[in-house]
């Protein structure tokens, strides 16, 4: 910290002076945060080479390069285990959850931003409660009602738990956004003879992207990595998603290290590619209030 | 305007039902059953306040408050000060912002499940990663995951995963703070050490109050990382693990959403408490 300290007050004002010293606090800057870099690289890079060799050279070789890769783990994870079966169930189950998310929660946003109306302030300290209670607190009664209505092992059993889980903080993000949307448009459309379904879907939903964009980020990484709830409400392999089947090979599979780190490799590269290119997406999602609502 | 009243209720209402069944009934549902007696649903007995009575007198309920709160230490010492410290170094760089904050954020938008499995592959006794450099360096193996390091074994992936979620939150807020404010400070000759700790953390205190709350109230919901690499067993019982074992291993229901009401309630105390602490003018510019 020292050397930051130093060299900021040597060359503060001069720029074009400041770029040809060789600025000891600079290094060390950039030397720790490469270091935390290669901390979250790292690791998937050594997951993902793993993946590629035989159980028996994960364990006496995990260092080395796989530069003779074998296809075989990948092949076993598919035939096996079935993780196609659980791509399907995690995109069904997370996809839904969004979109309900989304909708349900852009209405109510919609109405929770925009109409004056009696009893909104209690709305909203009962919606900022509700996120005070965790997925601990409402399991065993979810679960009974899953049971009564057939639920437990379907689809629905999954997405309806997480739509309300999830619908408090779409909420909050997306009235917050429509909030900040001119009054004059709206008055404008309903002379044009909008009602207020047209006047949503019309101008309120193309003009909240951003925040139905980040809403939606947020919320089918929450629900595709949500291993507690998957493993009490979709138990069964049919309806399994990704994360329940790689706690399942975990206990299953645990010796057989080349089949594990591909499970995991399976799990995260989808989930890293997609990321990559909506990273910006979702910082931005963050800063715009996603968090403070 | 005109028949708004339909509209209202017409789109409060989906959301309403969904929430009303899925998480207010079944909260509340939660606290009656903690009144009760139960094997699996059919079985229910009226017993007042014995579940409580237990929960007070529970010593594997005390060790996993225990260990929760340990864990809590770490998370709030390391989770919310690594973020700190690269947020600070990231908002002071010229040169490859976007390039770390890509980077940093990227193990948050990994499932928990995955990272543990990573890790329990990092921590095997025979072949694991961390044996593997301490033999590969000429030194004895170590078993990880015995009692007296289990817990901070798993601490560490938990830890790890959400140091960019806070990280971003951090460097929004330092970039919100006006340049004027550093123009100043740089006119009076304050230096970058000190600019950091009298005007940035000052400045961006209500941040800070949201992340510890956010760390605690996230580190109370702590499950796929004990459960996946340990089990919760070699001291690493949390109270969500806890509370999934007697509620869903055990199948008793009654006791298990009594330990789920005294996480919520746990969960409230420790923020008020923290804010509390944290406690400041609010600073708007």
């Amino acid at each position: 910290m020292q050397q930051t300290i130093n060299s900021h007050v040597q060359t503060g004002p001069l720029p074009a002076r400041r770029s040809r010293r060789f600025k000891p606090g600079s290094f060390f800057t950039y030397l720790i945060l490469s270091v935390w870099a290669l901390t979250t690289i790292y690791p998937m890079f050594w997951i993902i080479n793993n993946s590629f060799k035989l159980s028996n050279d994960v364990m006496n070789h995990s260092f080395t390069l796989a530069l003779d890769p074998v296809m075989t783990n990948y092949t076993a994870a598919f035939d096996k285990i079935n993780v196609g079966k659980s791509y399907m169930n995690s995109i069904i189950m997370s996809g839904s959850t969004v979109l309900l998310v989304l909708f349900l929660g852009g209405l109510a946003a919609y109405v929770l931003a925009r109409f004056p109306f009696k009893g909104k302030r209690l709305i909203f300290s009962v919606l900022y409660a509700s996120l005070l209670i965790p997925a601990f607190a409402t399991v065993v009664p979810v679960y009974e009602l899953l049971i009564k209505w057939k639920l437990v092992n379907t689809y629905l059993g999954l997405i309806l738990p997480q739509t309300a889980g999830n619908l408090t903080f779409a909420i909050l993000v997306m009235a917050g956004y429509m909030a900040t949307i001119p009054k004059e448009l709206e008055e404008a459309a309903f002379m044009d003879g909008c009602n207020r379904w047209t006047m949503f879907i019309r101008m309120f939903l193309p003009m909240s992207k951003p925040a139905f964009a980040s809403t939606s980020i947020f919320v089918f990484l929450w629900s595709y990595n949500d291993l507690f709830s998957a493993l009490i409400f979709v138990n069964k392999d049919t309806v399994r998603p990704i994360v329940s089947l790689l706690n399942e090979i975990s206990s299953q599979y645990g010796t057989d290290f080349g089949l594990m780190a591909t499970a995991v490799a399976l799990t995260v590269i989808p989930v890293l590619i997609v990321y990559l290119f909506i990273s910006r997406f979702i910082e931005k999602g963050l800063t715009e209030g996603a968090i403070k609502g | 305007m005109k028949g708004d009243k339909k509209y209202i209720l017409m789109f409060l209402l989906p959301a309403a039902a969904v929430m009303s069944i899925f998480l207010y009934y079944p909260f509340f549902k939660s606290v009656y059953f903690s009144f009760y007696r139960t094997t699996g649903f059919f079985d229910k007995k009226f017993v007042g306040l014995d579940n409580y009575k237990r929960l007070f007198s529970d010593q594997m309920l005390g060790d996993s408050t225990l260990h929760t709160l340990e864990m809590m230490v770490y998370v709030l010492v390391f989770q919310v000060g690594i973020a700190l410290l690269l947020a600070v170094l990231v908002d002071h760089i010229k040169g490859g912002k976007g390039f770390f904050r890509t980077v940093f954020f990227f193990p948050v938008v990994i499932s928990g499940t995955a990272i543990s499995l990573l890790f329990v592959l990092f921590y095997n006794y025979q072949f694991g990663l961390l044996n593997h450099i301490l033999d590969s360096l000429g030194f004895e193996k170590v078993l990880w995951l015995d009692d007296s390091k289990a817990l901070k074994a798993v601490s560490v992936p938990t830890v790890w995963h959400y140091v960019g979620f806070y990280f971003v939150l951090f460097l929004t807020a330092m970039s919100k703070i006006p340049s004027d404010f550093y123009e100043a400070a740089k006119l009076e000759g304050i230096t970058s050490a000190k600019k950091t700790f009298l005007l940035t953390i000052p400045l961006i205190l209500s941040d800070i109050k949201v992340v510890v709350t956010l760390a605690i109230t996230g580190t109370l919901k702590v499950f796929e990382f004990v459960w996946v690499i340990s089990r919760g067993q070699s001291g690493t019982e949390v109270i969500g693990t806890y509370m999934y074992k007697k509620a869903m291993v055990d199948q008793n229901f009654g006791y298990g959403s009594t330990i789920a009401i005294y996480i919520v309630v746990f969960g409230v105390v420790l923020s008020l408490i923290a804010n509390r602490l944290l406690k400041r003018e609010e600073i708007t510019y």
